[in-house]
């Protein structure tokens, strides 16, 4: 490891998902009926979220970056995020479905929370969709940056507003913002915060990683 | 005759498990019998080796790429 300085916050991903698995299933945790051992899961299932929303943000900066300067660098690393942050929603919704099942009894109900997390993973889905049926590379950009701004706002709203709207059985919804419940435990807190930073810096890793590639694919093509 | 007498002893002790489980509200179940034998550190080691493993993977692929930024730079 040569370049240290420049790497330092993959060790840091590393050191800190390795913490979340080894205390994340050790660690006391608040006894809950229904919930049992299974609220565990918040360090694994929602950090996915976490980590989702704050990947696709970047990828959203990265947009309204590319609609000001015109630079190919950041579509590049636009939809390189779209695609990380997408793949960490399809973890976290599948990892909701299987925990739903052994907690609600259903592995789908009809919730707000979760038909607008599967509306806002079909809207991203959508902007490959967009991107592979455009050609021209300008053109695939520009268009592709303004539909992210219009994903994103459509994030917010179905997954941060709408279901705090009305009643929901997921956590944090229905008047009742936040993770309160279980993140007044503090022993939840020094395992759940690494874990969200954890998390987003591996996809920050993976997302690196596939930029670099993007990258020499387009230099070969090039040459 | 001694066997049957551990029978009856344990039948014994199962009922009165059962009827003190019955009684009173019941308590949430948790693991923690399950952690100290259950060998939870088991799996615990298992997700450790799987998640190196993937991190190994992903140092080799960052590598890789590096190598292949390199040549590319020496060729122009």
């Amino acid at each position: 490891m040569r370049n240290m300085k420049k790497n330092w916050w993959k060790i840091v991903a590393v050191i800190f998902i390795l913490y979340v698995i080894i205390a994340g299933f050790l660690m006391p945790v608040p006894t809950l009926p229904i919930l049992h051992e299974t609220i565990r899961n918040l360090y694994f299932h929602v950090t996915m979220w976490f980590g989702m929303i704050i990947i696709l943000m970047v990828s959203l900066i990265y947009s309204i970056k590319y609609l000001s300067k015109q630079k190919n660098e950041y579509d590049i690393v636009a939809s390189e995020a779209a695609n990380v942050g997408l793949f960490f929603g399809v973890l976290g919704i599948t990892t909701g479905m299987l925990w739903a099942n052994f907690t609600w009894g259903s592995w789908w109900v009809n919730d707000p929370k979760l038909n607008g997390a599967a509306i806002t993973l079909l809207i991203y889905l959508a902007y490959f969709v967009l991107r592979g049926s455009i050609d021209d590379e300008e053109k695939r950009a520009k268009v592709s940056a303004v539909y992210n701004i219009f994903a994103y706002v459509m994030l917010i709203v179905f997954v941060g507003i709408l279901p705090r709207l009305t009643d929901s059985l997921h956590p944090g919804n229905g008047g009742n913002p936040g993770f309160g419940k279980y993140d007044l435990d503090n022993n939840m807190r020094l395992v759940f915060y690494p874990a969200i930073i954890g998390w987003t810096l591996l996809g920050v890793w993976i997302m690196s990683l596939r930029i670099r590639m993007k990258k020499l694919q387009i230099e070969k093509l090039e040459n | 005759m001694k066997t049957f007498k551990k029978y009856i002893i344990i039948g014994v002790l199962l009922f009165i498990a059962q009827t003190i489980f019955a009684q009173g509200p019941e308590p949430v179940e948790m693991a923690d019998a399950l952690r100290q034998s259950g060998k939870i550190y088991v799996v615990v080691g298992v997700l450790a080796i799987i998640f190196l493993g993937i991190v190994v993977y992903l140092v080799s692929i960052d590598r890789k790429l590096g190598k292949l930024e390199k040549e590319i730079k020496e060729k122009r």
